[in-house]
């Protein structure tokens, strides 16, 4: 400890106590859960101002939460996007491919096909919904737990899945972690798997799109947790600054890893409360609401559209599975909180609301969400033909010095003889299969 | 280049040939670039209205307009990061990060982000960007306007880094920079800036005029990255070194009568191996010169391979003359930089051995 200097008056002193704050979740393992103090408004009572409005405009709803779907499944109030029942069947579509194809890549990982997998349980509605609202040449900074976005934008699972195994059909050459996805093709950036620094260049893409005079906006994603990274106030700074026409999408899962939300600020204010500091236009929605997440989304995208700004959206969800398969929540979070989570699940929500307004029913589902689960398995068949993770060594040795640089140079070139050689000492007959 | 430092270059320079300082010959890069490929924007810290701190980019803005050349919040990470998007899109951004030692906010952007993103995505996407930045010491700037931190950024596959040490290299380095389309460091010794430098800052600053590479020729020229220069020829010992000790080892060689051959690096990555190994081979003796401090410094790299490639050719253990393992000190500066007696010294025992 620090020495005090010796004319300190801390001796004898009757100066009060300093007290460090060290946040505590509310509930731990075995704890029963009580969410009834989270304060849940009644769908459809958040006013919807004007897409070009002032940001200070929206302040209110920072500390609100835009919600449309109500208890009774049906849509409210002015910020019902009013979708076809066509649109919403599409929705509802791709929430079972993403359920069916998590389900089968983490039974995948466990299985022992590749080294790791990330659900999106519970958040569907923040990557599909948002997506959907989105041009699909709008660009997409995600961050790790997008499938959703490359899903609703029919990126082919073939890909993904060849990607989650690094196997030889992997375009990404085994060189990235399992779904770290890439695809130019659907505008849609490469995943870097550090956080946060997607932000920065969600907004340096929109800046060059408005420095080009082009129509196309950028949108990105982060955990709440990742907020507390110095890069997100970068991106908020440089959003605020040059009007980007951007939108940043802070997926508040309560949970980044063990660390609940407090740790990144949550006990103080909300997450969209963060806009208000650099006047952009902020929106604190109900994540789990698919309508309210569309909604919102299509709000700030044709605010951006429209030179009228950026937004900081806020979707207030719950992580219902682990961080990822290397995860265990039973160590630090009571099991109840999924089960009691009051906003629900969206792909229920979702189909209650379609079967309310008589646009579905049960043996539909059903037979909807048996499809995704036999799409899902024959695409994961047909990827494994091209090998599953095993000992990796699928691609090339040489392959692994390629894209360092746009050109060989010469020290890659010898390490690449090396790599070559010192295959052929251990393999003499050649790879061994998988 | 732009009409306003055009003006100063008249002003400056009564020659028949055209000759500039490094500032004016890096202004008139970006001018060019800038003019040649819509894609090109610059952008940092003072960059716009103001032209820069060390007035690299004046006259810019005006020429190309606020949304090609333009000033930035105070936030390196903000900087680097918004490039990499921009790069993304296709623009060739030039961001310059206003002193080397104020880019360390920026490295999670540079080295995990800018770096990787060709490997990453398989070349899907790339970031094309060239960071510039002032760096070294020599003009009082005290530990945070006076560092060196090149090897920090040769450790990070992925990055290719360029320092310039004449006029002439600046411009033709830079514009292949801006060209490259992979991540370029882009380090620009401040001291030798407005002239060349003997080592000796109790002498008066010998302007660039008067320097054979202050020679600019207008227009469009490029330099290859990986070529390094051949600054004089000799016979008994190479010395290798880069930005402002080219300077400081030219003047020293020469005062001591030594035949030295003095190669110029000019990129540390790419590395000109065969240049160095053709020199060593030819002189037997190999000194390794740098203002960046000592431990891990871009010398050791150099020893290792020289080592490595030259060991049976050499006649003397390899030399290494650096800055201290310390913070670049205030007052005592010219008591830290690796100047002529650190040299001279170093010259004798190589020879001596």
């Amino acid at each position: 400890m620090a020495d005090r200097p010796d004319n300190s008056a801390f001796d004898g002193s009757n100066k009060p106590q300093l007290a460090l704050h060290v946040p505590e979740p509310k509930y731990r393992p075995g704890d029963t859960v009580d969410f009834t103090d989270l304060n849940v408004p009644p769908a459809g009572e958040q006013a919807r101002p004007d897409e070009t409005c002032d940001p200070k405009e929206t302040a209110p709803l920072c500390h609100d939460l835009v919600r449309v779907l109500g208890d009774d499944d049906k849509a409210h109030g002015p910020w019902d996007p009013k979708l076809s029942p066509d649109v919403l069947r599409t929705m509802l579509g791709h929430f079972a491919t993403v359920r069916a194809f998590d389900e089968r890549m983490f039974r995948g990982q466990r299985q022992g096909k590749t080294s790791f997998y990330m659900k999106c349980t519970g958040e569907e509605a923040t990557s599909v919904s948002a997506a959907m609202a989105l041009a699909s040449d709008d660009m997409v900074f995600p961050s790790y737990r997008q499938q959703g976005v490359l899903i609703a934008r029919g990126y082919p699972l073939i890909e993904m899945i060849n990607q989650i195994y690094s196997n030889k059909g992997d375009k990404l050459k085994g060189r990235q972690l399992p779904i770290m996805y890439s695809s130019r093709e659907h505008s849609f950036f490469s995943i870097s798997g550090n956080l946060a620094t997607q932000t920065p260049q969600a907004v340096g893409w929109a800046m060059a799109s408005a420095i080009k005079g082009d129509s196309r906006i950028a949108a990105t994603w982060l955990g709440e947790g990742s907020t507390a990274e110095g890069d997100f106030h970068s991106a908020c700074t440089f959003a605020a600054v040059y009007n980007a026409p951007v939108i940043l999408n802070v997926i508040n899962n309560q949970w980044a890893i063990s660390s609940f939300s407090g740790f990144a600020g949550a006990e103080r204010t909300t997450f969209a409360a963060r806009a208000l500091g650099y006047g952009l236009a902020g929106l604190r929605v109900d994540g789990n609401d698919p309508l309210a997440v569309y909604a919102s989304q299509k709000w700030a995208a044709d605010r951006a559209r429209a030179n009228a700004g950026p937004t900081l959206i806020e979707y207030f969800t719950y992580r219902a599975e682990g961080h990822s398969t290397s995860d265990d929540p039973s160590g630090y979070r009571s099991a109840q909180e999924r089960e009691e989570w009051p906003l629900g699940d969206p792909v229920m929500r979702l189909k209650r609301h379609l079967i309310a307004l008589g646009e579905w029913d049960e043996d539909r589902q059903a037979e909807m969400d048996e499809n995704a689960a036999t799409h899902v398995k024959q695409t994961t068949k047909e990827a494994e033909k091209n090998g599953i993770l095993g000992h990796g060594l699928h691609h090339p040795f040489r392959t692994m010095f390629e894209d360092v640089f746009e050109e060989l140079p010469w020290h890659l070139k010898e390490q690449a003889e090396q790599a070559v050689h010192e295959r052929e000492v251990k393999f003499p007959e050649g790879l061994p299969n998988r | 280049m732009s009409e306003t430092a055009q003006k100063d270059a008249k002003t400056a320079d009564n020659d028949v040939e055209r000759r500039l300082n490094m500032i004016e010959a890096i202004n008139d890069a970006l001018d060019i670039m800038l003019d040649r490929d819509p894609d090109v924007i610059v952008m940092g810290e003072d960059v716009g209205y103001f032209g820069g701190v060390f007035r690299c980019t004046a006259g810019l803005q005006e020429k190309f307009g606020k949304t090609r050349v333009f000033d930035t919040p105070i936030s390196e990470c903000g900087i680097i990061g918004v490039a990499v998007g921009m790069g993304a899109y296709g623009l060739r951004p030039v961001p310059e990060i206003q002193f080397a030692d104020y880019i360390y906010p920026g490295l999670d952007q540079l080295i995990s982000e800018a770096a990787r993103l060709r490997y990453r995505s398989a070349a899907e996407y790339i970031a094309p960007l060239t960071v510039r930045s002032p760096f070294g010491g020599g003009i009082f700037g005290g530990q945070t306007h006076s560092q060196s931190p090149e090897s920090i950024f040769t450790h990070v596959s992925g990055l290719k880094t360029v320092i310039p040490s004449t006029p002439y290299d600046a411009k033709g380095l830079l514009i292949s920079a801006i060209e490259d389309n992979d991540p370029v460091i882009f380090f620009e010794p401040k001291r030798i800036y407005n002239g060349p430098f003997s080592g000796y800052y109790d002498k008066p600053v010998e302007p660039w005029k008067k320097h054979e590479q202050s020679k600019v020729p207008e227009g469009y020229y490029s330099i290859p990255l990986g070529k390094a220069r051949t600054v004089r020829e000799g016979g008994e010992m190479t010395i290798l070194a880069y930005g402002t000790m080219v300077h400081v080892v030219e003047s020293v060689a020469r005062e001591k009568g030594v035949d030295a051959e003095i190669l110029d690096l000019r990129t540390l990555v790419p590395l000109d191996i065969e240049a160095i190994e053709a020199s060593v081979r030819k002189t037997g003796r190999c000194m390794i010169v740098h203002e960046a401090t000592r431990t891990s410094g871009f010398g050791a790299e150099l020893s290792a391979l020289v080592q490595e490639r030259c060991f049976y050719h050499l006649e003397a253990p390899i030399a290494r003359v650096t800055g201290f393992d310390t913070p670049y000190p205030h007052s005592l500066e010219w008591a830290y930089f690796p100047g002529p007696v650190r040299i001279g010294e170093a010259i004798d025992k190589l020879l001596s051995e």
